[in-house]
């Protein structure tokens, strides 16, 4: 995972930033946008006239300006809560702008000239721009190839790992941005300018300004709303109740009595924890185009996850030496060390390590002195080595075929364990490499994909909580299902065409299930747009950037199931401070209502469970605790409620035991405290 | 509290789900326009009907079609019986030659009537004639209650259907909710009535010589008819005043508990008929199992309470052991007292065998708290179940996000749309209880109609305004209510109770139809099972807790700490 360190919570410069904020916040146009932290801003208004009034006329102040002063703060809390994650968030973006320009391109003065080159950021390019792209070179931006052939490794896009020819001309003349040429070098027309706006957007997201709320987070205002307004109507008719009763309230402390039960903790958190959302997600390198996208990936049921990359490694490597009759395993691992010492592609380097791992066989530091090394092209089809005394080639079976043909002038028998294992070796889905030396065949090595050491567990991880794995490939049925089994996913699509993909999703979400995927082709684009979350990479064509509704930076497929934790974090952290808010009310009653009535029926003192010590101090120590919980929670908005990967109900019944019963225990024992204290200091 | 009380409530209850199993599984197909038991008898008779009104019923209505179609019923069903018990004076079948209504009586009656409340501000043997408790009343009582079937079964199919527009015929399943539910049910359980002594006849009343050698006149009428379907239908509105107290409308033990089964099979077997309409029985265990525990938790308390008695009957010399007997028959005794009143009132029924007023505060405060709850335990027939669901649309709302996922309920994402809807709907219950409750009690027109001061007075006004919000009808007692003020502001109670909270329980209706319907998995939000029921009946008691303890500290909690310091009201 490729997530930068969290922010510290109160980093001293956040907090300066933050609690200026948190008093421009305070004007009431922009906190309408928060329904509960408005009704409590309005009510201490009405609470500060009163103590204006009290002033005036000589009244006792000590009670109401205490309580005017924490519903203040109450609104402030909120106010800072809110601006602290945007200020974590900013920092994120900000950071996140100085590190997306990695990619250089060369772009060329003169589209002729492959010595003009002027290196430029790939998010510069125009439409229009030349660029020279050589071994090695990402391809900076989709485009047309005007000059040259290469093979290109487009795993990127299609999944497949074995290169592909790409050259100026007829209908393989189009390159992908990210994708990337192996061997040979091309100049490339671009034909789509690299989009930008995604990070403004992001920013955009985490900035309350511009923030929109999520529909899930629309829904919550609303039930919070509709709390506010059921404490309106049980407070305001309390008037009439109490006055029937002889037990006449004050209006301040009827005020406090509404800001205390209405939703202030969930009410003053919300916004907090949707930015601290999505600046999560900018840590891992992930830009979501919509906070709906972020909901909806907490609630996905079925991954579409390409093979390569993502349950295997993007290469595929050497797994085992089958050599020619007369000729033992060991020599010819011997011969294919020296054909790929210099070799500098995942495969060769595969081949290295499993012979030093198989037979102990010693690589030396550098190639034997007077060797020459063929690097792999696209025309040949084969990589190798010249010695003084003999030639070595690796390579496809027809370019071996043909090597050892024309080496040794005339056509030579081909061993039988030799064409055994091709045979053998493409039947169980993996790739047959030959190997010759001079006019004779020496072997077969199979390269295969590996699966991922940890990546089983992460499947039964996600089926633990429900969700369905699906692996997309381009490899025929048979490779596909050799690896599906071995990974573990729960379906697979094999030869996948981007219709096949796009119809696999229809199907899933006609039996009612929400799907996510991630594809950075131009064919993907519909699959994307139809899924429920569409994760394009960076180095993906514009189109699959658009259709899609997240973008990973980091262009690292895996990066999906991470988004998922993601977006579930974000849900239940929501869910478990709006359990805890309303869980809360419960004790703060059974402090304010024996102290509102105890004067007017004494024999209430039953329901002053807590035992405090006076009316006022309960009241008080209610408000207090009510504004306090706001700061301790916090940190734990800001971070997320502990997240693992079990199944619903486990989680829930975790959940409800911490939140749900935590929050009718827990204000019990925080006001009795701060009761004793307020009893102590004689504040009330 | 007795092993014998205990047993006989849990008889009861235990006759109710036995018999409310098939008859869940019959509505299920009933409300499916498939052939059943009763087609070869019934069907004929629904065809007639449905052509006589020129209704086809594979024409289904939207939400918005199937709510309007429901008020204009309603509409229509008011101002009959308005207009019938404005002119019953000149009318046949008026033996005792009782005068037409008062306007704010009329008014009060109608809106009662048809809104399956049946809050009686009239004495029926002293006030009604025959036709207007048979053409009137009885009628109200059977399109009432098959008004709230239809409404629930509508919400029901809006769960059931992936992407639909229609919810359902209203005409059609009101037609096949009275037909093929209600009246069968009536009419075998009236004729067991009236073979337990309850009388149907024609006769205004009947001269009796007492044992004392006077002459008695005693009160007779089509009673069985009614209180069948008052019960079967969860109405409430007795054919006497005193309701099922009166020895003809509930003469024996037997009649009460037969009463009780009545009262509660309907309600009880839509719960079941919803988990076939919907395919997942687990989710009406689920439902029925929060319904029944904090029903029996209030007989249990309610029926502790009784028999607990008060200090004051103890200190003025009465054996503590019998607990608190005041307003309860001697026929019935205190378990079966206890458990009627908890269940007409956890029903939305409305009849009582008690004089709910005359319960220790506590135990009085546990039929108040019932209807306060929201009428959802197990709530009257429909309106219980709709009800019901609102609640456990919020509850998953509220904790539906602890699993990290956006909530839903029965595969329905639950949205900004529906939690509007349900605020709404919710927010009807406190406005209109605690808001005319507070108007009440400081406003001398009202409070001349009390009958008792202090916290006890503060509990009549409660009762009332919670019964007719509450749809439940049944009275506390002590409260004079047939005064304009009283009979207006009761009947715009009963009114929004009923209306105010149908129409955005419609719209949830019409916007979940509409929706795809997810499939579950292992990371769906579980909505069955003892820990969703659990949190169900948290959400219930933290939410009406919430709203009402204020208020309640003020009424029946203040009058029984006052109580047991030996103080009355």
């Amino acid at each position: 995972m490729a997530a930068k360190a969290a922010t510290s919570t109160f980093q001293p410069d956040l907090v300066g930033r933050a609690t200026v904020d948190a008093f421009k916040k305070l004007n009431p146009a922009a906190l309408m946008r928060s329904p509960v932290i408005f009704v409590t801003e309005i009510v201490a208004m009405v609470v500060t006239i009163l103590f204006v009034r009290d002033v005036v006329a000589g009244n006792p102040l000590l009670f109401t300006g205490q309580i005017m002063a924490w519903l203040w703060f109450t609104v402030l809390f909120a106010n800072f809560a809110e601006a602290i994650a945007e200020g974590r968030g900013r920092a994120q973006a900000a950071s996140l702008r100085q590190a997306r320009t990695d990619t250089v391109a060369k772009r060329l003065a003169d589209r002729t000239d492959r010595s003009s080159v002027r290196p430029i950021s790939a998010l510069d390019l125009k439409i229009g721009d030349h660029v020279l792209v050589e071994t090695g070179d990402l391809v900076p931006g989709d485009g047309e190839i005007v000059e040259g052939i290469a093979s290109v490794n487009e795993a990127a896009v299609t999944g497949e790992s074995a290169p592909v020819i790409r050259e100026a001309g007829g209908d393989r003349s189009a390159v992908t941005g990210g994708t990337t040429v192996v061997s040979d070098w091309l100049i490339v027309r671009i034909t789509a300018a690299p989009g930008s706006s995604f990070l403004d957007r992001m920013i955009a997201l985490v900035e309350g300004a511009e923030r929109q709320k999520t529909p899930n987070e629309l829904a919550l205002t609303i039930l919070l709303v509709g709390m506010t307004l059921i404490f309106l109507i049980a407070v305001v008719t309390l008037t009439g109740l109490s006055a029937y009763a002889g037990a006449a309230v004050s209006v301040p402390i009827l005020i406090a009595l509404l800001v205390t039960l209405i939703p202030t903790t969930i009410g003053g958190l919300l916004s907090a924890i949707g930015i601290a959302g999505m600046d999560r997600l900018i840590r891992h390198n992930v830009l979501a185009m919509s906070g709906k996208a972020v909901e909806a990936s907490g609630d996905v049921d079925t991954l579409l996850l390409d093979k390569t990359g993502t349950i295997t490694f993007g290469n595929r490597m050497a797994s085992e030496f089958v050599a020619v009759e007369g000729m033992s395993a060991v020599e010819m691992a011997e011969i294919a060390v020296e054909a790929s010492l210099a070799d500098e592609t995942a495969e060769g380097r595969s081949i290295l390590v499993l012979a030093r791992d198989r037979f102990g066989i010693a690589l030396p530091d550098a190639p034997r002195p007077g060797a020459t090394f063929i690097p792999f092209s696209a025309a040949t089809r084969l990589s190798g080595v010249d010695l003084t005394s003999k030639t070595i080639r690796k390579g496809s079976i027809d370019a071996i075929r043909k090597f050892v043909r024309e080496t040794a002038g005339h056509e030579v028998a081909e061993p039988r364990a030799f064409t055994q294992a091709v045979e053998r070796i493409a039947r169980s889905g993996g790739t047959p490499l030959g190997l010759a030396e001079n006019g004779r065949f020496i072997g077969v090595i199979h390269l295969k994909d590996v699966v991922k050491p940890d990546i089983k567990e992460r499947f039964a991880e996600l089926r633990r909580m429900g969700i369905r794995t699906v692996m997309v490939t381009g490899d025929n049925p048979v490779t596909a299902a050799a690896i599906a089994s071995e990974a573990g996913v729960d379906d697979f699509i094999a030869e996948a065409t981007p219709q096949d993909k796009l119809n696999y999703i229809r199907n899933e979400q006609r039996q009612g299930r929400l799907v996510a995927m991630c594809g950075d082709g131009t064919n993907d684009a519909p699959a994307l747009a139809q899924a429920d979350v569409g994760v394009a990479m960076q180095t993906g064509t514009q189109a699959a950037r658009e259709a899609g509704n997240m973008v990973d930076l980091d262009s690292d497929p895996t990066k999906l199931i991470e988004i998922v934790g993601i977006g579930k974090q974000l849900l239940m952290t929501r869910g478990s401070l709006t359990t805890f808010s309303i869980a809360n009310d419960v004790a703060k009653y059974f402090a304010i209502i024996p102290a509102l009535f105890i004067a007017a029926i004494p024999e209430l003192d039953v329901l002053n469970v807590m035992g405090l010590s006076t009316p006022e101090s309960a009241i008080l120590s209610a408000v207090i605790f009510n504004a306090l919980v706001i700061v301790a929670l916090i940190p734990l908005a800001l971070t997320g409620v502990p997240y693992r990967a079990l199944d619903a109900a486990t989680v829930l019944r975790r959940n409800l035991l911490v939140y749900g019963l935590g929050g009718i225990l827990v204000p019990f024992i925080g006001i009795k405290l701060i009761d004793v204290v307020v009893s102590f200091l004689s504040l009330a | 509290m007795t092993v014998v009380g205990w047993l006989q409530i849990l008889v009861i209850l235990a006759a109710v789900v036995a018999f409310a199993m098939p008859l869940g599984a019959f509505m299920s197909k009933v409300f499916q326009g498939e052939r059943n038991v009763l087609t070869p008898v019934l069907g004929p008779v629904e065809r007639s009907f449905h052509r006589l009104a020129g209704i086809d019923p594979g024409k289904e209505q939207s939400w918005l079609g199937y709510a309007l179609a429901m008020l204009a019923f309603n509409a229509a069903g008011f101002l009959i019986l308005y207009l019938l018990l404005r002119a019953q004076g000149l009318l046949p079948f008026n033996p005792q030659g009782f005068a037409g209504l008062s306007p704010d009586l009329a008014f009060n009656t109608a809106v009662s009537f048809v809104t399956n409340t049946n809050w009686q501000a009239y004495g029926g043997e002293t006030t009604m004639s025959h036709l207007s408790q048979m053409a009137g009343l009885t009628v109200q009582n059977f399109l009432s209650a098959a008004t709230g079937i239809a409404l629930a079964v509508a919400l029901v199919r809006a769960f059931a259907r992936s992407g639909a527009q229609t919810v359902g015929n209203f005409f059609t399943d009101v037609i096949r909710a009275t037909l093929y539910v209600l009246l069968p049910l009536a009419v075998v359980t009236g004729l067991a009535q009236v073979a337990m002594g309850t009388p149907q006849t024609l006769e205004a009343s009947a001269t009796v010589e007492t044992l004392e050698g006077g002459e008695q006149t005693l009160a007779l009428g089509p009673v069985a008819s009614q209180i069948a379907i008052k019960q079967i239908g969860t109405n409430g509105g007795g054919f006497f005043n005193v309701n099922a107290a009166h020895p003809y409308e509930n003469p024996s033990p037997l009649s009460n508990a037969l009463t009780i089964w009545q009262m509660l099979v309907v309600s009880i077997a839509l719960v079941f008929a919803f988990g076939r309409l919907i395919g997942d029985k687990r989710q009406a265990v689920a439902i029925l199992s929060v319904m029944a525990l904090l029903l029996v938790a209030g007989i249990g308390v309610a029926y502790w309470a009784e028999a607990a008695g008060t200090p004051i009957l103890a200190s003025a010399g009465l054996d503590p052991a019998g607990g608190n007997m005041e307003g309860k028959e001697v026929r019935f005794g205190l378990a079966a007292s206890a458990m009627f009143a908890a269940v007409t009132t956890g029903l939305s029924d409305g009849a009582v065998n008690s004089m709910h007023g005359s319960f220790t505060p506590l135990g009085g405060m546990v039929p108040m708290v019932l209807i306060m709850l929201g009428e959802i335990l197990p709530g009257g027939v429909g309106a219980g179940l709709y009800g019901m669901l609102l609640i456990a649309i919020i509850t998953v709302f509220v904790a539906g996000l602890m699993v990290g996922r956006t909530p839903e309920y029965l595969g329905k994402k639950i949205e900004a749309k529906e939690m509007k809807m349900a605020i709404l709907a919710i927010l009807i219950l406190p406005t209109a209880i605690l808001g005319f409750s507070a108007v009440s009690a400081v406003l001398p027109a009202a409070l001349s109609g009390l009958g008792n001061a202090g916290p006890h007075g503060l509990s009549e006004i409660y009762y009332a305004y919670s019964s007719a919000t509450g749809n439940n009808g049944s009275a506390f007692g002590g409260l004079a209510a047939n005064s304009p003020w009283w009979n207006t502001t009761l009947g715009l109670a009963m009114l929004l109770g009923r209306f105010a909270y149908i129409v955005p329980m419609m719209a949830i209706a019409g916007s979940l139809v509409a929706k795809p319907k997810l499939a579950p998995s292992a990371g769906t939000f579980p909505t069955h099972g003892p820990l969703f029921a659990g949190l169900l009946a948290g959400i219930i008691l933290i939410l009406g807790g919430l709203q009402f303890f204020p208020a309640l500290a003020l009424g029946p909690i203040a009058e029984q700490v006052q109580m047991l310091g030996g103080k009355t009201f």
